[in-house]
């Protein structure tokens, strides 16, 4: 049924979406996590949407349906910590310095309002379809 | 002459498919809006009816008798039979995918509204059809 793929799409967009929210989330509350180790300190999270082919074997049934998209993996960021002469820091390493992690949080807000539209975008895709496949049940009936 | 109902309502019903099928796809791009490198794609809703009333205009198609039999020519569409079009994108990304959500929308807006005048087509045929049965 044709109909219902249109829900399964949409699910894994905002899947996908709400994974992305979530490591912004996740950036943004360890924005100012330091450490004294610049090996230890937290690094900026981004998750890697793919997009999902029909295979051979269910293009050739007719049937390409599934999720659109996917995400296959969280990559942290090689960004090099930012180090911070706090020699009064208790995490302070030997030379008096801190590191805070390489988050962008100007980046991370961006990602954030991006996400959120994509996610509210993907929300009116599945209302629609949901209110069009019941137009499609009533049809006849009216 | 006995009335055939699958003609009675045959534009129709293959064009509620066409409409249907052509939402499916732009759900996809609308949830591909942020994947890199993906290339919006649409339906040549034109074509795909053309195809589906079966004019020979449209161009002749390989039937797939196997599952693992590969459809008609650059991309077609399996369930449509209709060419799959990729979008010309207005303003291209660095990262390669050409979904422009606005136009997504607009599409998936005017593909909703043409797909509840095709179901309002069929309900008022079906009531003509009613009518006609139940004479009043």
């Amino acid at each position: 049924m044709s109909s219902f793929k249109a829900f399964d799409i949409a699910g894994s967009g905002m899947a996908a979406q709400s994974v992305r929210l979530n490591t912004t989330a996740s950036n943004l509350a360890n924005a100012d996590s330091v450490s004294g180790d610049p090996a230890t300190v937290y690094k900026a999270r981004h998750p890697i949407f793919q997009a999902v082919k029909a295979t051979l074997a269910s293009q050739g049934s007719g049937a390409e349906g599934g999720p659109a998209v996917k995400v296959t993996g969280i990559y942290e960021s090689t960004a090099p910590a930012s180090a911070r002469y706090e020699p009064g820091n208790p995490l302070a390493d030997a030379k008096g310095y801190v590191y805070a992690p390489s988050v962008n949080v100007v980046e991370e807000m961006v990602n954030m309002i991006s996400a959120s539209r994509s996610y509210q975008n993907n929300v009116e895709v599945m209302n629609t379809s949901k209110e069009l496949l019941l137009a499609t049940l009533r049809l006849g009936q009216g | 002459m006995p009335l055939n109902l699958d003609q009675y309502v045959s534009v129709h019903a293959a064009a509620l498919d066409v409409r249907a099928r052509r939402g499916e796809l732009i759900a996809r791009n609308l949830a591909n809006a942020d994947t890199p490198g993906y290339q919006a794609r649409d339906i040549d809703f034109r074509q795909a009816m053309a195809r589906a009333s079966g004019d020979p205009a449209s161009g002749v198609t390989l039937s797939t008798t196997q599952p693992g039999h590969i459809g008609a020519a650059n991309g077609a569409d399996t369930a449509t039979g209709a060419d799959l079009k990729y979008r010309t994108p207005l303003a291209p990304s660095l990262d390669g995918n050409t979904v422009d959500a606005q136009i997504e929308q607009a599409s998936f807006a005017e593909n909703a509204v043409r797909y509840q005048a095709t179901l309002t087509f069929l309900n008022s045929k079906f009531r003509g059809l009613l009518t006609a049965i139940l004479g009043s």
